[in-house]
């Protein structure tokens, strides 16, 4: 173990631990852009800088290894100046449009703003310009907006293994793209959405079918309904419906999700939905009420039992439906219409 | 599974068959790549070119159902090299000598021969597994779908005995379940022979136990599988069926023998949408979603986690457990549950694996079970030190050819599965337009070669015959299936389960063999 203080505060942390988590173990918060605890640390953005007493200059704080009586201040003047200039050089070219930019309250750029009072940039830069890939049908990529910490391209190939992007040309034109600059549409790229996840600003953003803003949201943290991973995952709900599901630091899952936990929700709220019991009615089937279905339902089955005994009833039950609704219909064949033939399709 | 999923990690070899990964369990696919670009090596035997072929050390193309035949030859190799964990097997196994008998003439070149791929890789492959120090063996439907689909699993078993990669963090024999709560349905004794927790219905201390505790008796004698119910409608013993969120119209075989008898009997479907087999129901009864309750789902590497209510379910719609016991109370058990977490401490009680798994402690992370009590912490890896029957039997198993197989008139192979844009029969995943986009129809891979011989054009849409019927689909060329071989999903209706075979089960499992199914392809025009 070693001993250090942040901000006149001691903590004790284990070798190999950067001055990042140390400072995180006892709520000190540094801002990043460019760090993510899964991926192999690169350290380009310089957002994360802190002083550290005795080095002679400012040091990226997810990067640097804390060490034993270290003394580490994050928010002084230098620190501050420092933040700053990281800030007023990507905004030189960053379009300033957080009115109606979707990621306005989940950005990472305009928190930052905001808590190193930046309104504007210093210099007179040249904006950059491209064309917006909208290509995939889940999100799009609009690169006038990237400030290239390099997660989506690092997310797609250490941790979803895809490797459907990179990045592109050098300089002032470096941008993320898929290979040759074809387009998402013409890629190896699976819509996992997880490059989306990280991206810290508006430059991959969600296709969203329903206006909303963040902070109008609700988060309620569940489990994917699709495959046996169980990945987690927060729905974010307003006015009642799911307007985007984003991927949740889960044992299974560590922060991913794939097309289908992470874009196909749809259906919850779709229109095609069944609202009320239907009953057969002269070869159709029409709406009734509960107790229409219910008592149509008893009274075959007493008339069923009654005649030929329990066994000539037959449940199947569902390998997607919660383990309690498991358990209750197969109490209620077993236990109250008295059979064992209860199955659902774990053959299947 | 018996270890956990992020295991794949501590595996310095993954054999990985009949999965195809990164599309039906993605997330863990994922993992599976980050395994091996941290140097675990990955054998891939698929009949298809899946996309983790790029990521494998070595890929072996076998034929459709040859796995045993494939893990015989893996452990001959073994034994002829001596690369097997003597001191695993003479502590910790029993039927050693029967094994090594019926493998004696699963030669590399013997089982090259059946499978259709070269000896050198089946010893390759051998080498690899068998000299690993932690080996770990991953499958899904590719292996049980079949009509040997538990001889299969035994012959993987048998491997992994023989090197004693079992019970070990990063080794094990390890299906993965499809959807997203087969182990749950499992668990909570969805199945004809037993109660929750694999209590079995004819053991009488167990009938007497579940008898106390919901007061009521009950029946030792064993019920009917799915496809046992279906045949049994037809045979007119079963008249109703009551069925909770399943579409066997679509996912089970062999459609138009389904149908007929979901038609005959009573029929009660409770779900979200108006399915293919609601349409036939005599009573449709509306659910909530996922999304619409509370709840708790097990994954496949059996941790228990929360399912939470975010939106409220449409109309009057209703979650199917206030369905289910709202019936049980109509029918005289008088039984109520005020909310879910009362019937998940009903399971505590009588399941001993989830005795200590309470709401409370999966709040934010979830449980493994078994997990015996309060105090415990839940259990990453299953037997640990020794296989959880005591010693670990070998059952030395023979490779059987399908009946599928041996026909002139149907001479190609079809297989099944799943892809990554839809999820079993597309009644949720068709709902969202970007995947429609991406993934529309139906179709069937078929190789260059075949393709030509047929004068088969890419896009073009031919039809495919088997003993049960014919289907009309696209044909897709591509390189990456063998020459006899055609795959097609089944997520679409009036599609691949229109061909397949229902009759023939596995003896065991009671699974059809999906996997294998003898057809002809005909051009239309
Ligand atoms: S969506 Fe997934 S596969 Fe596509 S670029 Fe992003 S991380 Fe890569
Ligand atoms: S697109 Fe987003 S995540 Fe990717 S480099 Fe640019 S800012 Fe970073
Ligand atoms: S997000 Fe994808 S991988 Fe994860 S549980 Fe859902 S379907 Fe499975
Ligand atoms: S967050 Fe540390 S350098 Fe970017």
């Amino acid at each position: 173990m070693i001993t250090l203080t942040i901000n006149g505060l001691e903590v004790q942390v284990e070798e190999g631990t950067t001055i990042l988590q140390a400072a995180k173990k006892i709520g000190i918060d540094i801002p990043t852009f460019c760090h993510d605890p899964r991926l192999v640390p690169h350290g380009s953005c310089r957002i994360c800088v802190v002083e550290v007493e005795g080095a002679r200059n400012l040091q990226a704080s997810c990067t640097t290894p804390a060490a034993q009586g270290m003394k580490v201040t994050t928010e002084s003047d230098v620190v501050v100046e420092s933040r700053k200039g990281v800030l007023d050089l990507i905004l030189a070219n960053h379009p300033l449009d957080c009115l109606t930019c979707q990621k306005a309250g989940r950005c990472t750029l305009q928190d930052l703003c905001y808590r190193y009072d930046i309104k504007e940039s210093s210099f007179e830069g040249e904006r950059k310009e491209y064309e917006i890939d909208d290509s995939n049908p889940f999100y799009y990529s609009d690169q006038s907006k990237c400030i290239l910490c390099g997660k989506c391209v690092y997310v797609c190939s250490q941790l979803q293994g895809t490797e459907a992007i990179g990045f592109a040309e050098r300089g002032f034109t470096t941008h993320i793209a898929t290979p040759f600059d074809k387009g998402l549409e013409h890629s190896t790229c699976v819509s996992c959405g997880n490059c989306v996840a990280v991206c810290p600003v508006g430059a991959l953003v969600p296709k969203s079918k329903t206006k909303f803003r963040y902070w109008e949201t609700k988060p309620v943290r569940t489990t994917c309904s699709y495959c046996g991973v169980g990945c987690q995952m927060d729905l974010l709900v307003k006015d009642n419906k799911i307007v985007e599901v984003l991927p949740a630091d889960g044992p299974s899952n560590h922060g991913l999700l794939c097309v289908k936990g992470r874009f196909a929700y749809n259906f919850v709220g779709h229109p095609d939905r069944l609202k009320t019991p239907l009953i057969r009615k002269d070869g159709e089937l029409v709406e009734a009420s509960w107790d229409e279905a219910y008592d149509l339902i008893v009274s075959k089955v007493n008339e069923i039992k009654g005649e030929f005994g329990p066994d000539a009833i037959a449940g199947f039950s569902s390998a997607r439906g919660l383990n309690e609704e498991n358990y209750l219909m197969q109490k209620l064949m077993r236990g109250v219409i008295g059979t064992n033939n209860i199955d659902h399709c774990a053959r299947l | 599974m018996t270890n956990s999923i992020g295991d794949v990690k501590k595996a310095d070899v993954i054999f990985l068959t009949g999965s195809n990964t990164t599309e039906n369990h993605p997330v863990m696919g994922a993992q599976i790549r980050q395994a091996v670009k941290n140097g675990t090596k990955l054998i891939v035997a698929d009949p298809r070119e899946i996309p983790l072929v790029r990521d494998a050390e070595l890929f072996l193309q076998i034929k459709p159902g040859t796995s045993v035949a494939l893990s015989n030859a893996m452990i001959n190799v073994i034994l002829e090299e001596g690369l097997e964990n003597k001191e695993y097997i003479e502590n910790n196994t029993e039927g050693f000598d029967q094994l090594k008998e019926v493998v004696a003439k699963y030669t590399p070149e013997a089982a090259a021969e059946i499978c259709g791929v070269a000896a050198e890789d089946i010893r390759k492959a051998a080498r690899l597994y068998g000299g690993a120090g932690v080996a770990s063996i991953l499958y899904c439907m590719g292996i049980t779908q079949h009509h040997n689909g538990t001889e299969n699993v035994m012959s993987l078993s048998n491997l992994a005995l023989v090197t004693g990669n079992l019970g070990k963090e990063g080794s094990g024999v390890n299906p993965l379940r499809g959807q997203n709560n087969v182990q749950g349905a499992c668990d909570m004794g969805a199945l004809p022979n037993v109660f929750t927790g694999y209590q079995a219905v004819n053991n009488e201390a167990v009938i007497k136990k579940f008898e106390a505790a919901w007061e009521v008796e009950l029946s030792n004698k064993p019920g009917k599988t799915v496809p046992e119910a279906i045949h049994a409608v037809e045979a007119d013993e079963v008249k109703m069926l009551y069925i909770f969120g399943e579409n066997p119209m679509v996912s089970d075989p062999d459609q138009h023998h389904v149908e007929t008898a979901l038609k005959k009997a009573f029929l009660v479907v409770q779900d979200i949408f108006l399915t293919e087999t609601a349409e036939l129901a005599d009573v449709v009864l509306p659910a909530a979603s996922y999304a619409e309750k509370d709840g708790t789902f097990s994954n496949t590497e059996r941790r228990v986690q929360r399912v939470r209510k975010a939106v409220d379910a449409p109309g009057v719609a209703k979650p199917d457990w206030v369905i289910i016991m709202e019936l049980m109370n109509r029918l005289g058990y008088n039984k109520v549950y005020n909310n879910i977490e009362e019937i998940h401490d009903e399971i505590r009680q009588v399941t001993p694996q989830y005795a200590g798994i309470s709401y409370k402690r999966i709040e934010s992370n979830g449980i493994q079970w078994p997990c015996p009590n309060e105090e415990h912490p839940g259990t990453p890896t299953l037997h640990v030190g020794k296989p959880s029957r005591g010693l670990g039997l070998f059952k030395p198993v023979e490779y059987v050819m399908s009946e599928e197989l041996v026909s002139e008139e149907f001479p190609v192979i079809m297989t099944t599965g799943r892809i990554l844009y839809h999820y079993h029969t597309r009644s949720m995943t068709n709902k969202t337009e970007g995947i429609n986009k991406i993934a529309p129809d139906n179709f069937m891979e078929i190789s260059g070669s075949l393709a030509e011989s047929l004068d088969i054009a890419d896009g073009e849409v031919v039809r495919v015959h088997s003993r049960r019927g014919h289907v009309e689909v696209a044909a897709r060329v591509t390189d990456t299936i063998e020459d006899n071989v055609v795959f097609m999903p089944f997520h679409w209706a009036d599609g691949a389960n229109v061909l397949t075979n229902g009759d023939v089960l596995d003896k065991l499992s009671k699974t059809p063999g999906l996997k294998v199914t003898g057809v002809r392809i005909e051009k239309i025009s």
